[in-house]
């Protein structure tokens, strides 16, 4: 399926996706700890600079992503033009941002595979309690194979509705896609659990 | 966790995903148009239960996490983690947690109206005590002015609320999931 | 369903004494769907028929120890399935009706290595076998592709090759064809006939059985004609007519 990941041949595509990842939480505490305006300006700049010349990113990519929180931007330096002035609206604002965008050059530079086996890696200590990390990614490789498959299954039974006429709005629509739905998945859940099995799953 | 756990832990964070895919459904009764994916909150903790519910959630975040635009309207990354919005994300495996629990412990009494309790204090309580703190600590603003803002969807949860409870009712007629509800949970 | 805990070590398997069911039944809550079947099958291909809902799917997992029987033994080379499930699971392949509820992961190739992962093959060797079965059912040039764009067929050619490649001693086929067309039909039942495997195909595909040692009709839950194909085919036919 379609990723966020933006394939480029740059340094930030090549730098480790644990580094990067540990670059963002560092960059989090910092813009939260000293709530100031530079230090925010200077986070955003920073990360639009370094998605765009270290990391080779398309503008439109960052410009998508702020547009997402363009409605949370206006809406935080309005209320606190109101509540309490312009300058904490503005920092609590670009802050804000930075930090959106910081993530976004992140995965847009970082494969699905390279941060799954982060993922893993993280979750390693958990063994101790008995948790097995390669379940872990066996788990998202099977949701990865099922989300199409799920989304294909809801878009028969959207239109085997259509074909007989059925509604398109309201809350009955959603009522009558999500059982037929519902039902296909726990069939399918059902079967995959015995095909797991079949192939040795519980033997690993 | 057995191997089916596992199958259907994978197969609810695939539908919440898909959930999300689907245009979202106006109502010429509410202000904003509902989207499907809290409905795999609920759902998640009503049929499968506490565990395996709070499993699928959290893998449907790592999904999203890695890079898959696969939260309503497209997105995802790590930037929806960050953003003021992020505690409503971080409450969906909580909230399915919490309406598991629910559903296990009124498994024996389980009919609309305690499903609605269980689908209600999960899917909608937990995520917006959650989420609106979360908004408030986030922006500097006041309880009162992040939640004032989240009321347009309260009534789009509410009619997910209530499909989740009759699903729930109706698959623990006749394809239970949970088959150790918390009363037996003795049992050998 | 619980599995019972396997107890005793596991003897070592007897491939001359095929698979045997000994008074098995099995009941599904209220509903009976398996009584008294007594069989030994020890024939290369054995064909099972019957309508749906006949009992064929449940008697196909018994042959693996998918299923437990409520009631009777299930022995498979020797091992009964109620108390060396794993063993059994290791020595007999399943391929199910459905291959996307079969296909667990997200490409080709990784889908073909998930078995030998849970076998602990290493990963060098696991990828010259994945890259072997790939090549031998034609689907080589698809090995980095997902899975969900492979078209019906093929799809269950990755369903039988994720099988296959675990070298199983014995291959139980649920419906193989049910969802195919006429030509991923043939294909399949060609693999089928060219394995050297012992295999028990469960089918609507009465063509499927030409070729087959044995054909079992299934109905009512029992097992109503056990013979060469051709009268048992005619036999599932006249019980059919009468319908």
């Amino acid at each position: 399926m379609l990723a966020l990941y933006v394939p480029r041949a740059s340094l930030l595509h090549r730098t480790p996706a644990g580094v990067k990842l540990l670059v963002l939480v560092v960059l989090g505490a910092v813009v939260f700890t000293v709530p100031t305006l530079p230090v925010a300006a200077g986070a955003l700049a920073g990360v639009v600079l370094l998605g765009l010349l270290a990391g080779r990113l398309p503008a439109a990519v960052l410009v998508r992503q702020a547009r997402a929180v363009a409605v949370w931007v206006v809406a935080i330096v309005a209320f606190h033009a109101v509540a309490t002035d312009v300058l904490t609206g503005v920092t609590t604002g670009v802050r804000l941002l930075a930090l959106v965008l910081a993530a976004a050059v992140v995965t847009a530079t970082t494969r699905v595979t390279a941060l799954v086996a982060v993922v893993e890696k993280v979750c390693a200590p958990l063994r101790l309690v008995g948790v097995r990390p390669a379940r872990i990614g066996l788990a998202v490789a099977m949701a990865l194979r099922f989300i199409p498959l799920v989304a294909e299954r809801a878009d028969r039974i959207r239109e085997a509705q259509a074909a007989r006429g059925g509604r398109v709005r309201g809350p009955r629509a959603l009522v009558l896609l999500v059982v037929p739905l519902l039902v296909s998945v726990l069939q399918l859940a059902h079967t995959v659990g015995e095909a797991l099995d079949a192939r040795g799953a519980d033997t690993a | 966790m057995k191997t089916r756990d596992l199958a259907y832990v994978a197969l609810f964070a695939a539908l919440t995903a898909v959930l999300g895919l689907l245009p979202a459904i106006p109502v010429s009764a509410l202000p904003v148009p509902i989207t499907a994916q809290t409905l795999g909150v609920m759902l998640a903790g009503a049929v499968l239960g506490a565990k395996r519910g709070f499993l699928a959630l959290l893998l449907f975040l790592v999904l999203v996490a890695v890079g898959l635009p696969v939260l309503a309207g497209g997105r995802g990354g790590l930037s929806v983690f960050v953003g003021p919005s992020a505690g409503f994300l971080y409450s969906w495996p909580l909230g399915a947690l919490v309406t598991g629990l629910l559903v296990e412990l009124l498994w024996r009494r389980l009919n609309l109206v305690t499903a609605l309790v269980a689908t209600v204090v999960g899917g909608i309580g937990v995520v917006y005590a959650v989420g609106i703190p979360f908004i408030s600590l986030y922006s500097d603003a006041p309880l009162s002015a992040a939640a004032t803002g989240s009321l347009v969807f309260v009534p789009g949860d509410l009619v997910k609320a209530v499909i989740a409870a009759v699903l729930a009712v109706a698959v623990r007629r006749a394809y239970p999931v949970i088959e150790r509800p918390r009363q037996e949970a003795t049992r050998p | 369903m619980r599995r019972r805990r396997a107890s005793a070590p596991a003897p070592e398997p007897d491939p001359t004494q095929g698979i045997e069911l000994r008074g098995v039944g099995h009941v599904y809550g209220e509903r009976t769907v398996l009584r008294d079947v007594d069989l030994q099958l020890t024939e290369h291909r054995v064909g099972v028929v019957g309508a749906n809902g006949s009992g064929k799917s449940t008697f196909a997992r018994l042959l693996n120890g998918l299923v437990v029987p409520t009631s009777g033994r299930v022995l498979v080379d020797g091992l009964d399935t109620a108390t060396h499930a794993r063993e059994v699971r290791r020595r007999v392949g399943f391929v199910f009706q459905d291959p996307d509820a079969q296909i667990v992961h997200p490409t080709v190739a990784e889908d073909v290595g998930y078995g030998l992962e849970n076998q602990g093959v290493p990963a060098d060797e696991r990828a010259e076998r994945v890259a072997e079965v790939l090549a031998r059912y034609g689907l080589a040039e698809h090995a980095d592709h997902p899975a969900h764009l492979l078209s019906g067929g093929q799809k269950q050619l990755l369903a039988v090759a994720g099988v296959l490649v675990m070298r199983p001693a014995r291959i139980v086929l649920d419906e193989p064809t049910t969802l195919l067309d006429l030509v991923n039909t043939r294909r399949i039942a060609e693999l089928v006939a060219g394995l050297d495997q012992s295999v028990v195909v469960v089918t609507h595909h009465l063509d499927l059985l030409a070729g087959f040692d044995r054909v079992l009709v299934v109905d009512g839950g029992r097992v109503v004609a056990d013979d060469r194909p051709a009268p048992a085919v005619a036999a599932y036919r006249a019980l059919m007519a009468d319908r």
